[in-house]
């Protein structure tokens, strides 16, 4: 029997606000604990919530990078449930009138172009965390507590572990390039929730679904999706049934495990937030907020391979982060060329960066001094050779490549004024040579070009003096 | 001789220089020692009173009507460094680390606060028996209860220890203990006064208002705690107007709806006599009285329990034994410190409340109560907004009886319930309105109430103020005419 799976993703993605959804606290990562916080984080008696108008335009942005509809009036909902992170026993979100719905992001499987439908988007406040510690206590850190989130809830289209790594891939992509979020799963600014189930082909139903946890990265993601997709085949062709559950993914034996059974769908409660006012969405704000929308990675890309000549997959790597996209435009707009700009961001400096472990805005390079660089190559000032002790030099110190080339006595001799006598003494001094090239040995042409790289201490331009040689060597 | 013990007056003899802030404060502390052990309403006094008093003294302006005014305040409104209990033993000895927004504009305002007073555990009751403290008495029969939530406040300004004391209306609250201690109570629009500070009961309902002597007074507190709120996103972002402004214009003019079914079944006749004289005496005064009918109202009291109980299962989760408040000992678990403190926190009628509420928001459920309730609401805005077309004020009873005796209906809740049938519609439609003394039955006072348009509290203080000058109830106060 052959089977189809359905996948749903719901993604929780953190604003990058200076201010709380509901209060003014600070929003920052990795703080001492418990010092991002006030009276309202903490749920003290009496305190109230304020909507951040910020936080609601990043996700009105958000919301349009993914063609959604805008709910033009909307209010806010609780959430019930009691747990020690969440110190008011409800969570204020977006249940009855989520921020938008009906969106949808293309992915590309196996050459083959897709529509992925998102079924809503929501604003809502990030939790606090719990810590168990060895001394047998649990610690609650609320500095996380109230974080703005917008929650993106897929359609049940995709239909693959690989579908739901591109879907991740693009959607963080998107989001990143609004500048609404870093939307990084390893600082918890982007976070995954999965479920899958599986259905003979053809099937008027869906499959009992279970959900996955523990899912840290895009390639857990597609992991833990394709060991759970293959577990469900495996039980119903057995005979099996699949219950409803919730399982976790282990990463060290490469298989879910069972974390608890549902029974029934958990009550949280839902009711309209009485403590704030519903909010209209005018067109004005829409119009505000969408001429403040980025350039989207697609367009970019399209930009790179029409404009600039880019090669497509490397404009696709060039737009994988939007630190490096800006960068790369930053150094073709400083006078670099697109192609050899996009040549060294993709070769040395993402060398680096791995090598090194670091992030683009972690280094000291900035796109004037790289264009700078890319200049000097590019006229003749400096070889390719000497290019990657430059590189090296400016990686790392961002030192101006032009006054360092020049401080360090690197810069090419391409004068013919200056190599022509150099290259007549040299020929002056081995007349066997000139013979051998005259009787066709091409080997005597390595020989002299090698003597006056060693009269010029390496610093002569191959290519000029190659080109000098050549004519000089004719005359005799 | 006029009462001594109203703003007005401790206004003028503090400008005329008769008296001072110190004294003023001294004097409360000494009625408070005094009456306090037989009235039970403070459940905290401010040790700092005095030095605050003083500090009023040295600067010397006293331009401010409530400058150097000793006041009280509700124990559900929190105090900077001043135990705020909500007369909850969940709450028993918390210290609050910030101020209510009205605290903070009493205080700018040269108002001394001398102590917290008491309530219906989380202001859920009609008779203050519910507070998990103290039992307080009504200030004219120390048998009788002096209604509920506020019923410290009223207490506390009825029995003349202080001369305003903050309460809080989610469904009568201020109105119903003002009633039965023949004091003067109002509730603003939902809205006008911020909530900041004011622990929830239930959200859309809940509101901060005044328990005064006299309606003069009333206005001139009004004044000082109205107003937009950044931290409260409820407050309503309208000018405030002076609502002193109206008084004395008489109600030459005024067109008062009177509805039939506030003196239908269920109203003590001998009140809705009151009420018909009182009406009687308004159209003398120049008004036109006319009856009218609100015909929802007989919905309101389970759609409000439904509303108010759902709200509250939500804003009382908090209390979780986990960041503050009390906390059972001996726990084994985490499901064991949320169990055991709520259920060793909370008093019976909150407990009844959360189950009532909980229940009402549940999945499979919703549609039939909650939503339901929230449809009534609708249909009873609706009714007061037809009959505000035509009519500047409604009159009727604030309470279909007067106080009744301690221990009387503590044990039956809906009957309890049923007493607060004549205040609730105000609060699910958002709009002002106020108790004032309008008689007595069985030598207890009757409480006269006047339910005004949104956000035109004016108009309801233009009005209880002719009838008060018509009257001469205030002068009848306990300690009002010494």
């Amino acid at each position: 029997m052959n089977f189809e799976t359905t996948i749903g993703l719901e993604v929780h993605v953190e604003l990058k606000t200076k201010s709380k959804m509901y209060s003014p606290s600070p929003v920052s990562y990795g703080a001492e604990p418990n010092t991002q916080t006030n009276v309202i984080d903490w749920g003290f008696p009496g305190v109230l919530p304020s909507i951040n108008k910020g936080a609601y335009s990043y996700g009105i942005m958000v919301a349009l990078a993914l063609h959604a509809d805008i709910t033009r009036d909307t209010h806010f909902d609780r959430k019930n449930y009691f747990y020690p992170d969440n110190p008011k026993a409800y969570q204020i979100t977006q249940s009855e009138t989520p921020l938008a719905t009906n969106g949808y992001i293309e992915i590309e499987v196996d050459g083959q172009k897709k529509r992925i439908g998102i079924h809503e988007l929501h604003v809502e406040e990030d939790a606090g965390k719990n810590q168990h510690e060895d001394d047998g206590y649990s610690y609650v850190d609320l500095n996380r507590q109230g974080t703005p989130l917008i929650e993106i809830v897929s359609e049940p289209d995709i239909a693959s572990p690989e579908e739901a790594y591109q879907y991740l891939e693009q959607l963080r992509q998107i989001v990143q390039f609004t500048g609404a979020s870093d939307v990084k799963m390893e600082e918890g600014s982007m976070r995954v929730d999965t479920n899958l189930s599986v259905a003979p082909i053809g099937s008027q139903k869906y499959g009992t679904k279970t959900e996955i946890k523990n899912l840290n990265s895009f390639v857990h993601v597609r992991d833990g999706l394709a060991y759970e997709q293959k577990r469900q085949v495996q039980l119903l062709m057995a005979g099996g049934a699949v219950r409803q559950e919730t399982r976790r993914w282990d990463v060290d034996k490469k298989e879910t495990i069972l974390m608890r059974v549902k029974e029934g769908a958990d009550d949280y409660r839902y009711f309209p937030e009485p403590d704030l006012p519903p909010v209209h969405v005018s067109q004005a704000w829409i119009d505000e907020v969408a001429a403040t929308l980025p350039e989207p990675p697609a367009r970019r890309r399209s930009r790179y391979v029409e404009d600039w000549k880019i090669p497509a997959y490397d404009a696709g790597v060039l737009t994988n982060t939007l630190e490096m996209s800006d960068f790369f435009e930053a150094t073709v707009a400083a006078g670099a060329e697109p192609k050899l700009a996009s040549n060294w961001l993709m070769g040395e400096v993402s060398g680096y960066l791995n090598a090194e472990h670091v992030e683009l805005k972690q280094v000291a390079l900035t796109p004037a001094h790289l264009a700078s660089m890319i200049k000097l190559i590019a006229d003749g000032t400096i070889s390719s050779k000497i290019a990657k002790k430059v590189f090296k030099e400016i990686i790392a110190n961002d030192t101006d490549p032009k006054a360092w080339v020049e401080a360090k006595g690197m810069v090419q001799l391409s004068d013919p004024a200056k190599l022509t006598p150099i290259i007549d003494a040299v020929l002056d001094d081995n007349q066997q040579s000139i013979d051998d090239f005259h009787n066709g040995k091409d080997r005597a042409i390595g020989f002299l070009v090698g003597k006056i790289m060693q009269e010029t201490h390496g610093k002569a331009n191959p290519k000029v003096v190659n080109q000098i040689l050549m004519s000089e060597l004719k005359k005799r | 001789m006029a009462d001594q013990l109203t703003i007005t007056a401790m206004h003028q003899a503090l400008q005329d220089g008769t008296t001072t802030a110190s004294a003023l404060v001294a004097a409360a502390n000494a009625r408070i020692d005094a009456i306090d052990p037989d009235v039970a309403a403070f459940l905290a006094r401010n040790p700092k009173a005095q030095a605050q008093a003083e500090a009023v003294d040295a600067k010397g302006d006293f331009s401010q009507p409530l400058a150097g005014v000793p006041v009280a305040i509700k124990d559900n409104i929190v105090t900077n460094g001043l135990t705020t209990t909500a007369a909850s033993k969940i709450l028993e000895h918390f210290e609050p680390i910030y101020d209510a927004t009205v605290v903070e504009k009493l205080q700018a305002a040269g108002a001394v606060n001398v102590g917290k007073v008491n309530l219906d555990e989380f202001a859920m009751g009609s008779s203050t028996e519910n507070s998990g403290f103290q039992v307080t008495k009504n200030a004219w029969d120390h048998s009788r209860v002096p209604g509920g939530s506020s019923g410290g406040s009223a207490a506390a300004v009825a029995s003349g220890q202080v001369p305003m004391a903050l309460g809080t209306d989610t469904g009568g609250s201020i109105r119903q203990p003002a009633a039965f201690n023949g004091i003067v109570g109002v509730k603003p629009t939902y809205g006008r006064v911020s909530r900041w500070g004011v622990i929830a009961f239930a959200s859309s309902l809940d509101q901060v208002g005044t328990l005064t002597r006299s309606v003069e007074d009333a206005a001139l507190t009004l004044n000082v705690i109205a107003g937009h709120d950044d931290k409260d996103a409820t407050t309503a972002p309208d000018p405030v107007p002076d609502f002193t402004a109206n008084l004395h214009k008489g109600v030459a003019g005024l067109k008062i709806a009177l509805p039939e079914e506030y003196l239908g079944e269920g109203v003590d006749p001998k009140v809705a006599a009151q009420i018909q004289a009182a009406a009687a005496q308004l159209r003398e005064l120049g008004a036109t009285v006319d009856t009218v009918s609100l015909p929802h109202t007989k919905y309101a009291v389970p759609a409000y329990y439904i509303i108010a109980s759902s709200e509250a299962s939500s804003n009382l989760q908090r209390f979780d034994g986990i960041r503050y408040g009390f906390r059972a000992q001996d726990v084994k678990n985490l499901t064991d410190v949320y169990v055991r403190s709520r259920s060793e926190g909370f008093g019976p009628e909150v407990k009844r409340r959360i189950m009532l509420g909980t229940f009402s928001l549940s999945a499979g459920f919703y549609d039939a109560y909650f939503k339901k309730a929230a449809q009534v609401r609708t249909l009873i805005t609706r009714d007061f907004e037809q009959v505000f077309a035509d009519y500047d004020l409604i009159m009727g009873p604030t309470t279909p009886t007067v106080a009744f005796k301690i221990g009387d209906k503590v044990t039956d809740p809906l009957t309890m319930y049923m007493n607060d049938i004549l205040t609730i519609p105000v609060n699910l439609a958002g709009l002002p309105a106020a108790s004032i003394p309008a008689g007595f039955v069985d030598h207890m006072p009757v409480g006269l109430q006047l339910i005004g348009k949104a956000f035109d509290e004016a108009t309801i203080f233009q009005a209880a103020e002719a009838f008060e000058a018509a009257n001469d109830y205030l002068a009848q106060l306990p300690g009002g005419a010494e």
